[in-house]
């Protein structure tokens, strides 16, 4: 009973630890909303809260992709919102009149505390209480996490690493049990998993991988089928039911996995029972028997499948699951995919970075996990070493990893302080206690390593918790010790030998593994406060007068949203589209869903285009206002002039007119007075550098490091409506069309648009 | 003694007669006698020993064995009329198979040769059964179109 009250102590503790340290933003900055993705979340979150979830279902939204709209129902992932809304909803029914922003805030610091619990659990079934308190203080922690729901990160990993550690958790326990109602609820966390997050094919393609790992090593039994079959049944048609997946969870070859080991389950599962019935001389002739037919049903089969995938170009995957199966697939094929920054290979530090001292605790714990191999421990292993491999993919996925690690980790550290304080149990014991009662171990004393004769099931008992008092153990030791030399002269069958370091090492062992915990504390704290707690639409710096504000981006969008029409179209690069329609409330070209490539394309050659023929392009999509991002007068790195060449590469890719080396000079890319003159004229480069000779006198950019080419010239087709106080966001207007064409041009030129 | 006479006559006459049927039978079968005559022993002993399981198993076989004959008419079905409310043929396959898979489970947790499942209560492996399958038709009732 009192190890069950600290334990349920300790867990309190921990969500509480883990709801803290992710309010460092909320502290530094305010309880806003951050980067880019969120602020689509909670556009969506606020029209669930006014208009209700029907409304929500069939949300058609017109005021992005114009002219082409978005299906929101369709293509979102509802979990995040719905969770969110729900949350909302009950809160202001018990009268507490909190905002829907201060919840959406909220919510992933709350989920993450619920995903450590699930964390507990999950470790619980495979090494017991200790390695799970552990792993859940361990992920409380870990920065890769606290990167994705810090508060303010309102995005869709915050519920889906929950989702993802809740799913394992049961599915492992029905794999302990066996029980039907587990494998119910595993079904039910995996359909929340799957309206949260598109890395639920992660878990479709993990667990068929261990059922086909324990049907090759062996470990076939029933509570292996009672498992996997009705998840693979009840998963696939609960995937169904969310629109954004709909027919995929049949028809993509990200679940071909599942269906083809829930075919290979049946058949062990037949030929188990069939062995269980025949004699086995009568077993062997139907295994003969049937090889030779089946083989050849077999092949039929396996032809027809491969000839329906292999008629599909990409062979029935989609493009981000093609790009996490050969990494060079999307800089090919699909330069979005490969812009992004988040789905670039991560840098060897950035593992030290995101999961610090885990990095080196997990080969331990992968070694802790085989002694002894469970179901349970031997997921553990898989589960690592594909999130591993993934991990080294994309550095987006890292947060699948996390929670790997962890697990791993917190089993490696409580099986080392298991040992430990055994040592230092038995050491303390036998130094209290000399005398007749241990002659009959036949040790020695003293710093050479011993060894221990005990009954195996006393030991089992003390690897649970570590905190019972020291006049028991020592009690504990004295009854063991008179029970060793009564079952040394019995003899008995079952002998554990566990081993026992000397006293001095496990002293200083214990002290240096709370030190190292200590560090990694330190550096998540650190990480949590300095570098992930940016909301990234404020940004601040040091200087000798003290702190710096650059509020610019919501000085824009104040401006857009007070000083244009409500229908007023607003173009700029798709970064900024969920922030201009969440906070300006105006209708944007292209947004962060880029779903439409060619749409993008479209925005990137006009981007890249002479002002002439960028100003036929806009006007032909109705838009009204050009907005992009400068970070010259003030050292902002990420700027649209540093994004250019990849508005350059996506608009090339479909508008063949648009060559990249246009634009680099002797395969540099630069602004200055050595740039090509396609580069000078671009409607970006222009845009982004009109009047900036004004600020110096002499066009020193502070992000490039040099002084720009074109100092002094005027623009023709558009005029500026506003530029924000540290010159980050410039807004343009279109000049309407003259009224007369002038000269020889009397008739209508016929303008040769982009086709679509 | 006296009745046993004339009854053992036919007996043997048809001993005879199938030994004589066999000797002509093996010779057109020169290939595989064995297999075949192993494949005849082979279902022999599979019948006696599925006769040999308890009823209520066998109760719950009869139902798989209609779960998956329904669901292979939905298919040929499909095949006839072609699969146009794809969700209304999937959600009718699936529920079939799901159906038949939990009554699967069930036979495991209820049958007695299992020693994993002992102290298992068969109401409590029922009762799970039916709140899986609960949550399985809400499902394919949601689905359905």
């Amino acid at each position: 009973a009192f190890g069950g009250v600290l334990c349920a102590f300790t867990l309190i503790l921990i969500g509480v630890l883990a709801f803290s340290i992710r309010l460092f933003s909320v502290i530094k900055y305010e309880s806003v909303i951050h980067e880019f993705d969120p602020y689509f979340n909670f556009r969506v979150t606020q029209f669930l809260s006014k208009n209700g979830i029907y409304e929500f279902w069939n949300w058609f939204d017109d005021r992005t992709w114009y002219p082409l709209g978005r299906v929101i129902g369709g293509t979102v992932y509802p979990g995040l919102t719905l969770t969110a809304g729900s949350i909302w909803w009950f809160v202001n029914a018990l009268n507490i009149p909190l905002s829907v922003e201060t919840v959406c805030v909220f919510t992933a610091p709350i989920f993450s505390a619920i995903a450590s619990w699930a964390t507990y659990l999950l470790t619980k079934e495979a090494k017991g209480t200790g390695a799970g308190l552990m792993a859940a203080a361990i992920l409380a922690m870990v920065p890769s996490y606290i990167s994705r729901s810090v508060a303010g990160s309102y995005d869709n990993e915050a519920v889906a690493i929950f989702a993802l550690v809740f799913t394992f958790y049961l599915y492992v326990k029905t794999l302990n049990t066996g029980s039907l109602f587990y494998a119910t609820l595993n079904a039910l966390s995996y359909f929340y998993m799957v309206c949260s997050w598109g890395g639920y094919t992660f878990i479709i393609n993990l667990i068929p991988m261990h059922v086909l790992l324990c049907i090759v090593t062996g470990r076939y039994s029933s509570r292996l089928y009672i498992a996997y079959a009705p998840l693979v049944i009840l998963g696939t048609l609960l995937a169904a039911l969310v629109p954004v997946v709909g027919f995929n969870a049949v028809l993509t070859s990200e679940h071909f996995a599942s269906f083809l080991v829930f075919i290979i389950l049946h058949v062990v599962a037949f030929v188990y029972y069939i062995k269980g019935l025949l004699t086995p001389r009568l077993f062997k002739m139907a295994m003969t028997l049937v090889i030779t037919v089946g083989l050849a049903v077999c092949f039929a089969v396996v032809a027809i499948l491969v000839a329906l995938v292999a008629s599909s170009p990409t062979k029935g995957w989609s493009g981000r699951s093609l790009s996490l199966l050969d990494p060079t697939y999307a800089s090919k094929y699909i330069p979005i995919i490969a812009s992004v920054s988040e789905h670039q290979p991560p840098t060897w530090p950035s593992y030290f970075m995101d999961i610090n001292v885990l990095a080196f605790l997990v080969p331990a714990g992968i070694i802790s996990c085989f002694l002894p191999l469970s179901d349970a421990s031997s997921f553990m292993v898989l589960y690592l070493v594909t999130a591993v491999y993934f991990s080294g993919v994309m550095v987006r996925l890292m947060l699948v990893l996390a929670p790997a690690a962890c697990i791993l980790s917190g089993i490696a550290l409580s099986s080392a302080f298991d040992v430990l304080t055994r040592s230092m149990k038995f050491q303390l014991s036998k130094l209290f206690d000399d005398g007749p009662a241990i002659s009959g171990n036949g040790s020695p004393n003293g710093s050479s390593a011993s060894t221990v004769n005990t009954s195996s099931s006393k030991n089992e008992k003390t690897e649970k918790s570590e905190a019972a008092p020291k006049e028991k153990q020592s009690k504990k030791n004295r009854r063991k010790d008179k029970e060793v030399t009564e079952s040394v002269s019995v003899k008995p069958k079952k002998e554990k030998r566990l081993s026992v370091l000397p006293l001095e090492a496990s002293i200083v062992s214990t002290l240096l593994l709370i030190a190292l915990g200590g560090f990694y504390v330190v550096h998540c704290v650190w990480a949590a406060a300095e570098a992930y707690s940016a909301p990234s639409i404020v940004l601040t710096s040091r200087s000798r007068e003290g702190l710096h504000v650059f509020d610019d981006f919501r000085e824009a969008y104040a401006w857009l949203s007070h000083n244009t029409d409500v229908d007023d179209k607003v173009a700029s690069w798709w970064d900024y589209g969920y922030q201009t329609t969440a906070m300006a409330n105006r209708t944007v070209i292209v947004d962060n869903n880029t779903w439409n490539n060619t749409h993008i394309a479209t925005v990137g050659t006009a981007m890249s285009s002479p002002e002439k023929a960028a100003w036929e392009i806009f006007d032909s999509l109705d838009v009204k206002y050009v907005l992009v991002v400068f970070g010259g007068l003030v050292g902002y790195p990420s700027d649209d002039i540093n994004k250019f060449l990849w508005m350059v590469r996506i608009g090339g890719g479909e508008f063949p007119h648009i060559k990249e080396p246009d634009y680099l000079r002797d395969g540099q890319y630069r602004v200055d007075a050595q740039a090509t003159p396609t580069m000078l004229n671009c409607l970006m480069y222009k845009l982004c550098y009109y009047r900036f000779v004004e600020t110096d006198g002499k066009g020193f950019d502070r992000v490039r490091g040099y002084e720009i080419g074109k100092k002094h010239f005027k623009l023709t087709h558009f005029e500026e409506v506003f530029t924000t106080h540290h010159w980050m966001v410039r807004i343009y207007k279109l000049k309407p069309q003259k009224n007369r064409i002038r000269g020889k041009l009397k008739k209508l030129k016929s303008v040769s648009l982009p086709a679509y | 003694a006296g009745g046993g006479g004339p009854r053992s006559d036919p007996h043997r006459a048809g001993f005879t007669h199938c030994l004589s049927s066999k000797r002509s039978e093996g010779a057109r079968f020169v290939r595989m006698p064995k297999a075949d005559g192993d494949a005849k022993l082979l279902i022999q002993s599979l019948n006696k020993a599925y006769a040999a399981t308890p009823t209520n198993l066998k109760i719950i076989d009869l139902y798989v064995f209609f779960a998956m004959v329904t669901a292979l008419v939905q298919v040929g079905y499909m095949g006839v009329v072609g699969s146009f409310p794809f969700n209304s043929f999937l959600s009718g396959v699936l529920s079939c198979i799901g159906t038949a898979v939990l009554a699967v489970c069930l036979r495991i947790q209820v049958n007695k040769d299992n020693k994993e499942f002992k102290d298992l209560p068969p109401e409590r492996a029922f009762a799970d059964f039916v709140l899986c399958n609960l949550v399985l038709h809400l499902v394919i009732m949601n689905f359905l179109g």
